[in-house]
């Protein structure tokens, strides 16, 4: 390396060197990376508890340069709740999944989200079970083929996929509420934006904060992952739509 | 300290205290709520945590993730709700974290009933959870003794960095008896936490958990964990002997208030010119296996009896440890009801043969 090069982009102290395991196309390589700067532009990385979920990211303590505990499935929240509870001076996240959190984990996430747990919740959507092999989720697609839905999903005894973010946001207790994506450069800086005002809200002791990410499962949806992000434009942001659904400081009647 | 009259739950509470576990995690359910009551106002009082959960699966998931914390932690429930905690359960054993479970017993299976009963000796003693993975269980038969076992739960959990389950049958919970705290409790020597997540300042990120998907790497923690356990059973047999003698013909097996109810059965015999002892396991897990066998093996030994609030758990221990060299009789309440003492008397004259 010359002398006057500079190095306008390093990698974050937050996030290890090691390989990931996640296949081509997937984006939680980049919700790591969002992650890992978030933490350490706030500069809690020497205070920070993740807990990493059951599914692909089970392995995130792998990636990430903090102190973590390994979750049963969908009860991430019980364990941030605990260990935040004791130690309110610790940063805490939950990084967790479609099926983790929106199916197993639902009555977890719903508590801790109604009794305003001061932690934060990365729940990427990527519309699938990944780790086991792309069975349908709750957030899976109308019509979406998985292996367990093969004829593709039948709303009509399935249901349609829930939508996080907005049942979330119904409750009555102040949080930050948002909903994101990665699979283009513009929602890369949007998800970071929304990731990083997650966790300063955690910092400042307001609120439960939950960031919903739409993500890309070329392996298990059966397509390249150019046609995985173009999956995302156009059908996962029409039925979730991208936004802020709730915030701290909106004043309820 | 002085003596007082208290419930055994707001006992148990009371202890748990006294050692400074003042996190605590519980949902409602009869007949152990008084706990959660008593700590509800307590705990505030003296800087503690508590949470009343939406579910016994939340409530053993808290205290998974505040077990990581490296501070005492525990939660109070009784049997259906002690069924939905064992997948936590399971994993904070795999995760070697110290936490303390008491389960106040009630009639099962299913729903069942609400009134005392012993039939999750198999649960807590045998699993209850998957893998290969024990617990240590303690079994308390008086107030006083549940304080003294809370207390003791605790040291051995920090001691080992394992799940310790207590086990007391719906009495224990619900009946009051003078009891007695320690004045000043101090910790006996145990070792440091370093395992305790808070942050990588200084050191390396540190990660708890229970997933190796290497089998090498699993099967090494499934030894490290047989190796504690073996540890476990060599230090941490508890049992008690009440009037065993060169005399006795019968040797009654009993845990927990059944054991205090067949000590009215001997002493009532002994009027009868029938000698009677009792041997009361205090550790379930580990099993006084060798010290059932030594008494089994006495000469005046005729016959054996296993007395229980169950229809029939402990009894397979006692069949395995006696080795099959005294004939074994069992005599069974359940589904609430108690065994009188008329009852157990009864039991003992049939299985000597004093009456049909």
């Amino acid at each position: 390396m010359a002398k006057d090069e500079l190095t306008i982009l390093g990698r974050p102290e937050s996030l290890s060197d090691n390989i990931t395991h996640y296949c081509p196309g997937c984006t939680h390589g980049i919700i790591h990376r969002l992650v890992a700067e978030s933490i350490d532009e706030l500069g809690v990385r020497e205070r920070t508890v993740g807990v990493a979920p059951v599914g692909c990211a089970v392995l995130i303590y792998n990636y990430l340069n903090v102190d973590f505990m390994e979750s049963p499935h969908g009860r991430a929240p019980a364990l941030a709740t605990g260990f935040k509870r004791l130690r309110p001076d610790m940063i805490v996240f939950t990084y967790q999944g479609d099926g983790d959190l929106a199916s197993i984990g639902m009555s977890e996430i719903i508590h801790a989200a109604n009794r305003g747990e001061k932690f934060t919740v990365v729940f990427v959507n990527n519309a699938i079970y990944g780790m086991t092999g792309g069975q349908m989720a709750p957030t899976t697609m109308p019509h979406q083929k998985t292996t367990t839905s093969p004829m593709g999903r039948d709303v009509s005894l399935s249901g349609y996929p829930i939508r996080v973010a907005e049942l979330l946001s119904s409750l009555r207790t102040p949080a930050y509420i948002a909903r994101t994506a990665v699979h283009t450069p513009i929602h890369v800086i949007d998800a970071k934006q929304k990731i990083k005002r997650a966790f300063a809200y955690q910092i400042q002791g307001k609120c439960f904060s939950l960031v919903e990410v739409l993500s890309t499962c070329p392996t298990n949806w059966g397509i390249a992952p150019d046609a995985a992000t173009r999956w995302v434009t156009d059908n996962m942001m029409p039925y979730y739509p991208l936004g802020t659904f709730k915030t701290p400081e909106e004043e309820i009647a | 300290m002085a003596k007082k009259l208290m419930k055994g739950n707001e006992a148990i509470a009371e202890a748990a205290v006294c050692v400074g576990a003042i996190n605590y995690f519980a949902y409602p359910i009869t007949p152990q709520s008084e706990v959660a009551e008593y700590l509800a106002r307590r705990l505030p009082e003296v800087g503690g945590v508590f949470i009343q959960a939406e579910s016994e699966v939340a409530v053993g998931n808290m205290l998974f993730g505040a077990a990581c914390s490296g501070k005492r932690v525990f939660t109070t429930s009784s049997s259906p709700g002690i069924s939905l905690m064992q997948e936590a359960i399971s994993y904070m054993a795999g995760a070697h974290l110290p936490v303390v479970i008491v389960n106040i017993m009630r009639g099962g299976p299913g729903l069942g009933g609400i009134l005392p009963a012993q039939s999750d000796y198999f649960q807590a003693v045998k699993g209850g959870g998957h893998g290969d993975y024990r617990l240590i269980v303690l079994a308390p038969s008086s107030v006083q003794e549940a304080v003294d076992l809370t207390i003791l739960a605790f040291q051995l959990a920090d001691k080992y960095r394992a799940p310790v389950m207590m086990i007391g049958d719906g009495m224990i919970g619900q009946m009051m008896e003078s009891v007695e705290f320690p004045a000043k409790y101090q910790d006996p020597p145990l070792p440091p936490k370093d395992w305790a997540l808070g942050g990588a300042r200084g050191r390396k990120p540190q990660v708890i958990k229970s997933l190796f998907l290497d089998p090498i790497a699993l099967e090494k923690n499934n030894i490290l964990l047989a190796e504690k356990y073996k540890v476990i059973r060599e230090n941490e047999v508890r049992y008690e002997l009440y009037k065993v003698n060169n005399k006795n013909r019968l040797l009654l097996f009993a845990y927990g208030m059944m054991a205090r109810i067949c000590q009215t059965a001997i002493d009532e015999l002994e009027t009868e010119g029938i000698s009677v002892g009792l041997f009361r396991p205090i550790s379930l897990f580990p099993f006084p296996e060798k010290e059932v066998y030594r008494e089994v093996l006495k000469d005046n030994i005729e016959r054996l009896l296993t007395v229980e609030m169950s229809m029939g758990q402990m009894v397979e221990d006692i069949e395995r440890c006696s080795k099959g060299k005294k004939p074994l009789g069992f005599y069974g309440r359940t589904g609430g009801i108690v065994p009188m003492t008329e009852e157990v008397k009864g039991a003992v004259k049939k299985e000597l043969g004093l009456v049909k």
